[in-house]
Formats: C-alpha cells, structure tokens, sequence
C-alpha cells in the first residue's frame, strides 16, 4: 500500500486498536499509542531518505472517489509538504511521551483525539485534491477542539476551544465556496470538472476573479498562521490548551496556514499573489513586531510563547512572499525550526507547570540553581528561538532576511529590529525565571527533569543543532520545488489583466 | 390495475390490521413491530421491478423515480420513527394501537402527496397527513403542553391548507385545470405569465407548502408543536412531514410553474436567506433541545430552499441526497433525545446533557455525530449534502447566496458545538440512569449512526441514486 496513505491512516488503526482496550489501564493505553507514534514515525524516515531532487509529486497515489464530481483520493509530498509530515510524526510521537504523567484523567478518549489529530493533520499535507484538503482540513479542527475543551486549563478552556473552532471555521468556509467557484471556473474553461489541484494549477483566471479568490483563500490561512489582525483566537488557545494541545498547535497547526499560502494561493493565483505582497509583507511586519512587543509585557509565560509565535511566524510569511529562492527557502526551513523551538518551547513551560501548578513568571526565579539540568535545555531552546548563529533559528532568520534584503530592503530593516526584540523578549523571560536569586521558597524543592522529560528533549535540542550546524540535506530537498514554484509564479503572472 | 397504488394499499391495509387487532391483543408492542412489518413489506414492493411508470387514474396520479426515490425516504422514517416509538412510548407507559395506525395513516398521507398529479390529490395527501398528525402531536392526552402543541398545530395547520385550497381553486379559474401539466401546457401556451390571478395563486400555495415546511414566516408554529409533542413524533415531524411537504412543493412548481421562474426564484431567496438566519439565530438562545432541533429544522429547510433556487440537475439533486441525509441525522438525533429520556425525567433541557459523553459514552458518541453533521463538518452526510447544495448555487452563479449559506451555517455550529460542549466538558449536575436495552432503539440509533457516517465517506453511490431520481415524469 502507498507508503503515505499508511502515514496517514495508521493512526486511526491505533484509534481502532484503542477501542478495544480496557479504559482502566492507562499505561496500557499510553504504550499502544506511543508505539503506533513510534511506526508512524518510523515509515515517514524514508520519505526523507528516498527523495529525489526534482520538483514532482512524490510518493504518489491516485483513486477516483467521487468520480462524477471529479474528486479523487490524491495525494502525494514535495519539498515543501515533506519537512511537515516529517515534523508532525517526529512531534505526536514526543507529544504522547511528553503527555504520560500530565493526562491521569479520561486518557482513553485523549490518545484517540490525538490519533485522529495525527491523521488529520499528515492528511492535510498529503492531499493534492481541494476536497480531500478541505475534509482534512476540517476533519483536524474536531480532535483539537476536544483536546483545549476538555483537558484544557479549568478556567477558559471552553471559552478557548470554542472561539479557536468559530474562529477557524469561519475563514475555512469562505475558503470552501472559493474552492466551488474554482471547480466551476475550471469546468467552464477546460470541459472537466475536476477538484484535482495539479489540474488546476494549469488553468488562467482572470486577474478580478483572481483577487476574490485568492482573498477567500487567504483569509483561512492568515487565521490560521496567525497573522495579523486575525491572531486573537491564537493566545487564549495556547494557553488553555493542555500542554501536548499547545505543543501540536504550535508546531504544526500553524504551519498549515503557511503551507496553504504556498500550495494554494501562490501557485493558483499568481498575478494576484504578486500584486497582494506589500499588504501580506506589510502585515507579517506587523506581526513580527507587535508579537514581540505583546511577548514582553507578558505576564505568564505560556501567553508569551504564544505570542512569540505570531512573532516568528511572521518572519515565515515574509520569506514566503519575497518570491526569491532564499526567501521561501527560509520561509519553508523556518516553519521547520519554529516547530521544534516553539514545540520545545512549550514542552519546557508544560514541565514546569506541571511541578508548580503556575505559569506566572513572578512565581517563579532562579531555577537554574535548583534544576540544572533543565536550566540547560530551557537555555539551549531559548537560543533557538532567539536566532543565535550555530542553531537553527539562525540559518531561517538570516534566509530569510536575505530574500526579503533583496527584493526590499526597507522591510529587511523593519525585519531585522524584530530579531533584536525576540532577544529582548526571551532573554528577559529567561533571566527572570531562571536567573538570579530563588525568591520562592516553594522553588526550592523543585525535581531537576527526570529521565522521560530528557528523552522527549533530547531529539528536538539534537535537531536543533544539526539544522542549525548542517542544514544543507534540508535546503537541497526544498530546493528543485521552491525554483519550479517561482517560475510558475512569475510565468503566469506574465498573463495579467 | 392497481398495481401503480401496491406500496399504499399495502400500508393502508396494515393501518386498518394494527387497528383492529388493537382490540384484541394486549401486548402492544406487537402492534409496532406488525406496523414496521408492513412498512418494510411496502418498501419492498415500492422497490421491486414490477412497479410501473407513468401516469395513472386518469392521469390524477404519477409514478416515477420521483416518486420511488421519496417513498423510500418516507418509509426509512417511518420506520426508523416506528423504532423509537417502540422503545419511546413504553418509557412514557402510554402505549396504544392507534398511535401506529395513524403513524402509517401519515405514512400514506405523504406517498400520496409525492405521487400527486393533480392538486386535488396533493390536498388530499396533505390533509391525511396532517389529520394523522395532529391527532399524534396531542397523543399525550394527560400532558398540557401536548395538547397545547395539537391544537396550535392543527389550528394553524388548517388555516394553512385553506391558503392552499384558495390557491388551487384560483389556478383552477385561470388554467381551467388542476392537473399538474395540463396546468403547465396551458401556461406556455396561452403565454400566460403575468396574470394576476395566476400570480396570487401560486403565491398562495407557496404560503400553505411554506407553512408545511416551516418557511420563515410560516414557522411559528414549528417551536412550540415540536416541544410538545411526543418526541417520536417530532422527529416524524422534522422528518417526514418536511420531507413529503419539499416533494410535492418540488413537484408543483417544478411541473406546473416552470415558466414562472423568475418569478418565483426572486421569492424564494428572500424567503431562503429569512428561514436560515432566523432558524439559526434563534437556535442560539434555546434551551430546550427539542426547541432547539426545531430551529436547527428551519434553518435545514432554508439550505433546502437554496437547492431550489439553483435548480437544474445538480440543485434538484443535491436536495434529494440532503433530505436523505437530513432525515438519518436529524432522526438520530432526536433518537437520542428519546434515549436520554426516562419515566419520571424527560431530561430535554440542554443543561441535562452535561456529562453525557463520559456516563454513556457510546450515546455520547452518537450525538456528537448527528451534531457534527448536522453542522455540516466533514466526512460527515451533513457536510457532503450542503457541499452538493452549495455547489449547486455556485454553478447557477448564485454567489451571495452560497456565502449566506456558509455563514449560517457557522452560526449552526455554535449551537450544535454546545451540545458536545456539555457531554464532554461539563460534570454533570444531575444523576442520570437509563435503560438502553431496548433492541428497537438500539437498532434505530446504529443505523442511523452508522449511515450518517458512511454517505459522509462514500457518498457515491447516494449521489447516483439521488441523480437519477430527479426525472420526474420519466
């Protein structure tokens, strides 16, 4: 069977497989789950080692499934959607490692919505059918919406959960009817009517129709990266989603915002792509900024990571839209390194939480005296996030900088302040919780990480210096798809008003 | 000779057994199970190959795959309501025969409507399902508010089918006929597109089909008759009355006004846009879950409406296939609002359900199905039958319309989230013990479940099914 549809559905055996057992055996529970991660994990290593440089679709399957609409079961990666199957199933595995002590209560029905979450979320990726995508795309919002609904914080969960799926919803039904009149457009022109996205990568619209299109589209993906104004369902959901929740969210949910960007609005609609890049850069600039004025005044960390996400993401849609190989090259690796330092990011605030039961930043102060070892880890990821040359942060940041240098340098300056302000943020965070003097006593008694926060650690913090060190096997995959993306762009884009 | 008529003769004729063996027999339940035997005998034999197409009765009645694509629906919910009622009415200790006489006495109201050539049988119809229907909306005799709902239903309901009667009687002076195409060939050829009296006409029976399908504003009505009622009876209601009341509304004004167009487009888009933003807007502040499910069937009945006004293959089509989904999820639902019931709590307040998902968790599950796909996510019927709908609009260029629609169909979202909301993330404040082992509700709950999911992910062979059935007179 086609190695990506086993990525995908493998999980909802593990779902199948967890219906059987007995809900009182949470160990057992937890283990099924964490090795049916583990497989998953294991059968996406050779999509990375068996990828070749060219810009196809790889890997891929093709079953009509409705045929007399057109719809068909497509699926199949390329340079870009490679890096994010690899992130997602490298994540859900440390995700239900991380999870084992937090989650006591209802653990059968929090490994199944993490399963479904998987799938829906590798299914995203996969998919070259707009209606396979918008199933999945849809399909994802469920699984989350019950994790921050109901292992969530006490206080806002509910409040969180429910403005996160409206919020969401909303733009991804805009984005549904732009997907209809595509299909019709498409079938007026060529004859077939086909939801098949390489099909309709082929066709010319109209430069109006263009413009309404690619807002419909934009506007679910920019609710969905955040961007700028449309970030606001954003903090709530960090922080009152349980750990692991804010982990996946982070790490990958926001991706697929940037992911559509690229696979959708840029390639199907390129006149108007060209034409919308000074407001998206203009709001990602925003983004970078605010995000990391908010991030400073912050008072609980998780609310500040969060924040720090619309900061770096920001970076990411500004590399996406400067149209040059660098740009979208750093946008892509950066979507790559946001997830492993904002994922570590959360994993770290979640062991702390989970010791003192308080993200407040004043609760805390000093730490590094009494735990050592993740004084270490917290350091290294910070550094990360941060942009420090030698870790991966960097190698994203300064592609990125340079595609945007080129194309605008105005930009890259305002860009580049952000960079000093996420170092302003993360270092004063970093010093108040963990430098100084221990100003609590309750602090004092902290446990230093045990072995299983070490392991969920460790392969994120080893990623994040191999990419940072040697990030080459990356850029070189990426590459072949983001030039063949660009020309098409700009090819199209010849064909204007 | 009376071939065409089998599948109602064959219900009739179960109605008129169950009622008298009623007399004799004290094991009631046995009078359900009887009735749902004669309704799959009929379903049987509306399917079978001998059944011819065509009209008959001197062209009063007509058979086509129209006809047997809906009588299978109306028999799926006659059934499926004919299984709740088993496990419902022993719950409420209220069981008689002539509640499942007058359940297949509806039952054949509704075939008759869809099978209708004429107006005059499609009043017929109409008043043999809406007399059985309102004596069943009062059938908790005992009850204030089950009187209260029968009696508004059958006042209103009555005044409603006399717009109706005036309407066909005034179509009748214009045309000089009351059969469905002689009434349309007269039209074309007499170019008769802007007589008044023909205006008012079919003005006045878009009022009583609206009033039938709890079209906004026809639909005060619907809030209250569904609270209380029985709840098999509701569901029946949300079901089968709209489902009968869209196929003959289909049938008049698709046979006998398709010159009209124009004209009548023009209202149902206004009516449309009005039936799902009240049905949805106002389903927010309900508290009561059958009330609630009542809006949520007024804002269907605005989606459906949107097929309409599309029209071609693919908008007729697309109504089908919705109103077969609709009437899965919706009897669903309500399934489980008869499950959640017992003998002293009927437990309809939206508050009761908090905790359910986690005390019953398969219960749970199953709501959270119906309400998934009655909000319209994916992989679910309800998803795919509004993408159809939408789908439909957009082909017909009907753009505002279709973004109205998504829109509204956000707000659904809300209300049908709350529910899930309260099963799994509210502890629960009251004790709740059911007895779910009544085979016939678990029966109707897993097909209806299990169908709600499978037209979701493989709803090919329903598409077919509701394509070819749109030609109607072939």
């Amino acid at each position: 069977m086609n190695i990506l549809s086993t990525i995908t559905f493998l999980p909802i055996i593990g779902v199948i497989l967890l219906i059987f057992l007995n809900k009182d055996n949470p160990r057992l529970l937890k283990g099924v789950t964490f090795i049916i991660t583990i497989i998953d994990f294991l059968l996406s290593l050779p999509l990375f080692l068996n990828f070749r440089s060219t810009s196809d679709m790889q890997f891929v399957e093709r079953i009509p499934w409705i045929e007399q609409y057109g719809i068909t079961y497509h699926v199949g990666i390329d340079g870009i959607s490679l890096f994010l199957v690899l992130l997602t199933t490298l994540l859900s595995m440390i995700s239900v490692l991380a999870c084992w002590q937090d989650i006591q209560k209802k653990v059968k029905e929090f490994m199944i919505c993490l399963l479904f979450l998987e799938t829906g979320m590798i299914g995203v990726f996969v998919s070259l059918d707009l209606f396979l995508f918008y199933c999945f795309w849809e399909v994802m919002l469920i699984p989350m919406y019950l994790l921050i609904g109901i292992w969530g914080s006490p206080n806002r969960r509910i409040y969180a959960a429910v403005k996160f799926f409206l919020y969401t919803m909303f733009g991804s039904l805009l984005m549904l009817v732009a997907i209809l009149y595509l299909y019709f457009f498409n079938g007026s022109q060529t004859g077939t009517y086909t939801f098949d996205l390489l099909e309709l990568y082929k066709l010319t619209i109209p430069y109006n129709i263009q413009v309404w299109l690619f807002l419909a589209f934009a506007l679910a993906f920019a609710i969905k990266v955040p961007m700028f104004p449309f970030h606001t369902w954003l903090p709530d959901a960090h922080t009152e989603a349980p750990t692991v929740g804010s982990v996946l969210l982070a790490a990958v949910l926001l991706k697929m915002g940037t992911y559509g960007f690229l696979r959708f609005n840029l390639p199907l609609f390129p006149s108007a792509s060209i034409d919308f890049i000074p407001l998206i850069s203009i709001l990602a600039l925003i983004g970078i900024i605010y995000g990391a004025l908010v991030a400073m005044v912050q008072k609980d960390v998780k609310r500040l990571v969060a924040f720090s996400s619309v900061s770096h993401l920001g970076f990411v849609m500004l590399g996406l839209f400067t149209f040059t190989v660098q740009g979208i090259s750093g946008g892509i690796l950066q979507m790559l390194n946001h997830g492993f330092s904002t994922g570590a990011l959360f994993l770290i605030v979640g062991m702390l939480y989970e010791r003192r039961h308080t993200r407040l930043i004043d609760e805390f102060g000093g730490l590094s005296k009494v735990m050592p070892i993740y004084a270490t880890f917290f350091m290294i990821v910070t550094l990360s996030s941060i942009g420090l040359p030698g870790l991966n942060g960097f190698v994203g940041e300064f592609l990125i900088l340079l595609g945007t240098f080129k194309v605008n340098v105005t930009y890259a300056v305002f860009a580049a302040t952000g960079v000093i302000l996420s170092a302003v943020y993360m270092l004063w965070m970093f010093q108040r919780v963990m430098f100084g003097e221990v100003t609590k006593e309750e602090n004092r008694k902290l446990k230093d990480l045990s072995l299983r926060e070490i392991i969920v650690l460790i392969p994120i913090i080893l990623f994040i210096i191999q990419i940072g060190v040697y990030p080459k096997p990356y850029l070189s995959r990426m590459e072949p798809t983001v030039k063949n993306l660009i020309a098409h762009v700009y090819n199209k884009a010849d064909v204007r008003r | 000779m009376l071939q065409p008529i089998v599948p109602e003769l064959i219900i009739l004729g179960t109605a008129l057994i169950v009622l008298l063996l009623d007399l004799f027999i004290t094991e009631k339940n046995f009078l359900g199970y009887l009735s749902l035997f004669g309704v799959i005998v009929a379903l049987f034999f509306s399917l079978s190959p001998v059944t011819p197409f065509g009209s008959f009765f001197s062209s009063m009645l007509i058979v086509d795959r129209f006809t047997i694509f809906f009588d299978l629906l109306f028999l799926l919910a006659a059934s499926i309501t004919i299984l709740l009622s088993l496990h419902y009415l022993t719950i409420e200790e209220n069981v008689h025969g002539e509640y499942y006489t007058l359940l297949l006495l509806a039952t054949l109201g509704m075939m008759l409507m869809v099978k209708a050539a004429d107006l005059v049988i499609v009043f017929l119809g109409i008043e043999t399902l809406s007399l059985s229907i309102y004596i069943l909306a009062g059938y908790l005799r005992t009850e204030a508010k089950s009187n209260e709902s029968a009696m508004k239903y059958f006042l209103l309901g009555a005044f409603s089918t006399a717009f109706l009667l005036y309407g066909i009687a005034l179509i009748y002076g214009a045309t000089g006929s009351t059969n469905l195409s002689a009434i349309a060939t007269y039209i074309k050829e007499t170019n008769l597109l802007t007589n008044p009296l023909l205006l008012v006409s079919m003005g006045l029976i878009l009022i009583g089909f609206g009033f039938k399908v709890s079209m906004v504003p026809f639909h005060m009505w619907t809030p209250d008759v569904y609270e209380g009622a029985p709840t098999s009876i509701t569901a029946f209601m949300a079901v089968g009355v709209k489902a009968a009341a869209f196929s003959s509304f289909l049938r008049v004004f698709l046979s006998s006004f398709p010159e009209l167009r124009p004209t009548w487009v023009e209202l149902l888009w206004v009516l449309s846009v009005l039936t799902m933003t009240v049905g949805n807007v106002i389903a927010i502040s309900q508290d009561n879950i059958k009330r609630m499910l009542a809006y949520s069937s007024i804002a269907h009945a605005g989606y459906l409406m949107v097929g309409m006004i599309a029209g071609g293959e693919l908008g007729i089509s697309g109504m089908l296939y919705y109103l077969l989904a609709y009437t899965l999820m919706n009897l669903g639902a309500f399934g489980v609002v008869i499950a959640y019931g017992t003998k002293t709590e009927e437990n309809v307040l939206i508050k009761d359900y908090a905790g359910l998902g986690f005390r019953y968790p398969l219960l749970g599950f199953c709501m959270s199905i119906f309400m998934f796909s009655l909000a319209g996510i994916p992989p679910l019927s309800g998803f795919v039958a509004k993408f159809y709908i939408f789908s439909s609009a957009i082909k017909e260029g009907y753009i505002w319309l279709t973004i109205i629609g998504v829109m509204n169909s956000l707000i659904s979202v809300y209300y049908y989230l709350r529910i899930t909301v309260l099963m799994y993330m509210r502890e629960p404040e009251k004790e709740v013990v059911l007895s779910l082992s009544n085979p016939a509700l678990i029966a109707a709950l897993v097909v209806t479940t299990f169908f709600t999911i499978q037209m979701g992910v493989f709803p090919n062979a329903y598409m077919e099914l509701a394509r070819a059935s749109v030609m109607m007179g072939r």
